[in-house]
């Protein structure tokens, strides 16, 4: 008679429990999602609409570029690097060139520096210009995206007459440059610096004093300095949380102690502030390729390397400051000509760490506005 | 069979709408004219959207089907009336059946009441806001019920946040609109009206449209109706329910073919119904602008020109362009077809200036002229505002713009109690 299965099929107290019911809830964005910027997975567990926390789960683009290196001479292994950030091809090449001069302790001459430098900051100005059109448009302002890409359209027109291609461009050698810069390319850079100016203030028009955008990005995605510094994040983000870091100040590369410009930083480690500094920092770019491209030295654009490479035994760590933050090599040497290990720091992979603190107490549509300002590339998480 | 002449002649000499007339001959014929016109308006809008909002963007918009794009709208309806008719398998047959029906029935009924000009409305009802009012908040349960029926997260997610918004922004409208009807009463009578041509003809007898009665209080009102009638109709910045970074397409994510053309066009239909509330109310309705500064019968017949003025105008730019596109004998049929539709507007342009049809169609034009610039701002808003947040959109709506509402409220009827007593006061102390 007391048979407790026969009871509990008629209790009819039991909710009958649906997604609504449940006071936490999980869902699942990505991969294919238009606004996680390729194929980033990420697990959100909510209370309504706010996020409880999340969980990235990346590798759907991974390639072992890592791994590939290992099966190729130094400068074949060259190209491979552009396909990370494929966004900032120029800089991730300029990284790995220098990594692999520190490893042979070559020098490039200054007229490639000049020229590296110049590239790599254009490079930087396209690489935020993509950032703030696809950011802008996750936020729901579709204008935006259109006035970047016709702008970064002309940088890509100077990398294209300058090595042939325009997004994965290699257009470093190690030990230098391959080709002398085409004729007229200083007038096309200054001609761009001139063009792109008024350009900026066009996109600070649209979205600065914004008032929905205000209410978008203020206080939203909050990190604080201290946690930037734990998680290892670099770059505009840890910027705007107030750390004056910047690798091209802190520890120079290339030739950027010549050059005169400023690190911007933000107050409050939020969205609008990361956009702010991403702001400034194109507008120091250009002062820079200003500088850089009027006094751009006569001379060779190859250091003596030999022609197969043989590095001494050893190992080299070297950063730069990529768009998007610190990107390292770390490279070892056995001898041969192909390298025993290199391991890349690529800033979006240590950036995105950053998502789950970001993201904590905030809503479903932050997510959407804190990826796009982490400004992750996929293809350089996933490697 | 002569009945039946004098039936429809009997109300031609009328001066009444044939609706309170109770001619049921015109009343079915402006139906049609009116539902021709609509279809129209959206086919035009859906094109005028895409071309504007490009040009915002620097980029060309439609350029391939026809010259210019100006058969894009077409295609594009063709393609989804041939397209197939998916049904989720999970979805609740009826429901999903009716739900674009009820959305498009709403959207299309509130015409009943607009008042084209003082008789060219289908009928004047003495509540006509009211109607107006009422039976556009009916689409929102076209959009629960899509949404529900779909059985689907994304489209329930979404039409719950319509539904929200929706009811959220009528409550706000509302009040703007009350403010209007207090206006209407400040007469000898003292009494107000509901009626759509009724507060187009107060206006007239006040001789000031209500955008600028007790400035700014008649002003207030309507960016109050401005920003709710925007919200109401779910588009950006207040587009989250279709938010596609966030929910793909809302609530009818599930619908396709010629199911999700109805939802198509009733959202344009009902932008065109909210901007026709606002012309109304506040823009004067089918009134000429400068009644007072310019008036006298050199300038009415002046105004008069206008519509024909507009139609040549566009004419003339369909020959500018004809004459500018390229000489290759590929282009030869878009040119001429560019050409062609330039003659036709030009003719109608010409039509427009005899006196017989431009008396006629003055009150028209400027009513559709008003309601035009609305739409204008509806894609501009679209091209220049990001997305606000689901809590930032409720706040806007009941911590920004229902308690200016209320204080409007009652600013405005203090306003009109006092204007007379002030002016004597004034009058008397000066």
């Amino acid at each position: 008679m007391t048979d407790p299965n026969a009871l509990s099929s008629l209790d009819l107290e039991t909710p009958d429990k649906t997604f609504l019911d449940a006071n936490e809830l999980v869902i699942n964005m990505g991969p294919q999602h238009p606004a996680t910027h390729g194929v980033l997975r990420v697990i959100l567990r909510l209370d309504g609409e706010k996020v409880l926390g999340l969980e990235c789960v990346i590798g759907y683009l991974h390639r072992g570029v890592e791994k590939i290196a290992e099966n190729r001479t130094y400068t074949m292994f060259n190209p491979y690097v552009d396909r990370m950030d494929y966004v900032a091809a120029v800089s991730n090449g300029l990284g790995y060139c220098e990594a692999v001069e520190k490893l042979l302790s070559v020098e490039a001459p200054p007229r490639a520096q000049y020229i590296r430098v110049i590239l790599t900051e254009l490079n930087r100005i396209a690489s935020h210009q993509l950032w703030l059109g696809t950011h802008a448009l996750d936020i729901g302002a579709i204008t935006p995206l259109f006035y970047t890409f016709r702008d970064r359209e002309e940088i890509l027109k100077i990398f294209e007459k300058y090595c042939g291609a325009r997004l994965t461009t290699h257009a470093f050698r190690i030990g230098g440059l391959q080709y002398e810069t085409y004729a007229g390319f200083e007038k096309d850079v200054k001609n761009f610096v001139a063009f792109v100016k008024p350009k900026i203030d066009e996109y600070e028009e649209l979205l600065t004093t914004n008032r929905i955008w205000l209410e978008r990005t203020k206080k939203v995605g909050v990190i604080s300095g201290k946690d930037c510094i734990a998680l290892g994040v670099t770059g505009p983000v840890l910027r705007a949380s107030g750390v004056k870091w910047d690798i091209r100040k802190a520890q120079p590369y290339a030739n950027y102690k010549n050059f005169d410009f400023e690190i911007p930083t933000g107050l409050n480690g939020d969205t609008y502030d990361r956009y702010l500094v991403r702001m400034v920092e194109m507008r120091q770019s250009l002062r820079i390729i200003e500088q850089a491209v009027e006094g751009i030295p006569e001379g060779p654009i190859m250091a003596k390397v030999p022609k197969v490479m043989k590095p001494p035994v050893g190992e080299v760590y070297h950063s730069i400051e990529a768009p998007k933050g610190e990107l390292g090599y770390f490279i070892v040497s056995d001898g041969s000509t192909q390298p025993y290990r290199v391991r890349v720091r690529p800033p979006s992979f240590v950036n995105l760490q950053a998502l789950d603190v970001m993201c904590r107490g905030q809503l479903v549509a932050d997510v959407i506005a804190v990826i796009g300002t982490l400004d992750i590339v996929l293809g350089e998480v996933d490697r | 069979m002569r009945w039946l002449i004098d039936y429809i002649q009997g109300y031609l000499s009328s001066n009444q709408t044939p609706g309170a007339a109770g001619n049921w001959f015109w009343a079915t014929v402006y139906v049609l004219l009116v539902f021709v016109g609509l279809s129209i308006a959206v086919i035009a809008m859906n094109w005028l959207e895409r071309k504007i909002l490009a040009h915002m963007q620097v980029r060309l918009g439609p350029m391939r089907v026809g010259p210019h794009g100006l058969l894009q709208p077409i295609a594009d309806a063709l393609k989804l009336l041939l397209k197939e008719d998916i049904m989720p398998a999970e979805a609740d047959a009826v429901v999903f059946w009716i739900a674009p029906f009820i959305v498009v029935l709403a959207a299309f009924t509130v015409f009943v009441v607009v008042p084209f000009g003082p008789t060219h409305a289908i009928t004047d009802m003495n509540i006509g806001i009211l109607f107006m009012l009422g039976v556009s908040s009916l689409s929102v349960l076209g959009i629960v019920t899509a949404g529900w029926a779909s059985n689907s997260h994304y489209p329930l997610i979404g039409a719950l946040r319509s539904s929200a918004q929706m009811v959220s922004y009528e409550v706000a409208m509302g009040l703007a609109v009350v403010s209007v009807i207090v206006m209407t009463s400040l007469n000898a009578e003292g009494t107000g009206t509901l009626s759509m041509i009724g507060i187009v003809q107060a206006q007239q007898a006040q001789h000031t449209w209500f955008v600028f009665k007790f400035f700014p209080l008649g002003l207030v009102g309507f960016f109050i109706f401005a920003v709710a009638m925007v919200a109401e109709t779910n588009r950006a910045p207040f587009d989250l329910p279709e938010a596609e970074s966030e929910l793909t397409a809302g609530f009818h994510t599930e619908y396709s073919g010629f199911r999700w053309s109805l939802f198509f066009l009733a959202e344009y239909s009902a932008m065109i119904a909210v901007s026709s509330i606002a012309v109304t109310l506040w823009l004067g309705g089918w009134l000429r602008p400068f009644p007072n500064a310019l008036n006298g019968p050199t300038w009415d017949l002046v105004f008069s020109l206008f519509p024909g003025i507009t139609f040549l105008f566009l004419g003339a730019m369909c020959f500018y362009n004809a004459a500018r596109m390229p000489k290759h004998p590929l282009f030869k049929i878009q040119t001429i077809g560019l050409a062609g539709f330039g003659a036709v507007l030009a003719l109608i342009g010409l039509v427009l200036f005899v006196p017989a049809a431009r008396d006629r169609v003055g009150d028209i034009f400027w009513f559709a002229a008003k309601v035009a610039a609305f739409m204008y701002l509806y894609i501009w808003y679209r091209g220049t505002f990001p997305r606000y947040r689901f809590d930032q959109l409720m706040k806007v709506g009941w911590k920004i713009l229902l308690p200016t509402g209320l204080v409007l409220l009652i600013l405005t009827a203090g306003a009109g109690f006092l204007e007379d007593p002030v002016k004597e006061w004034l009058k008397h102390v000066l």
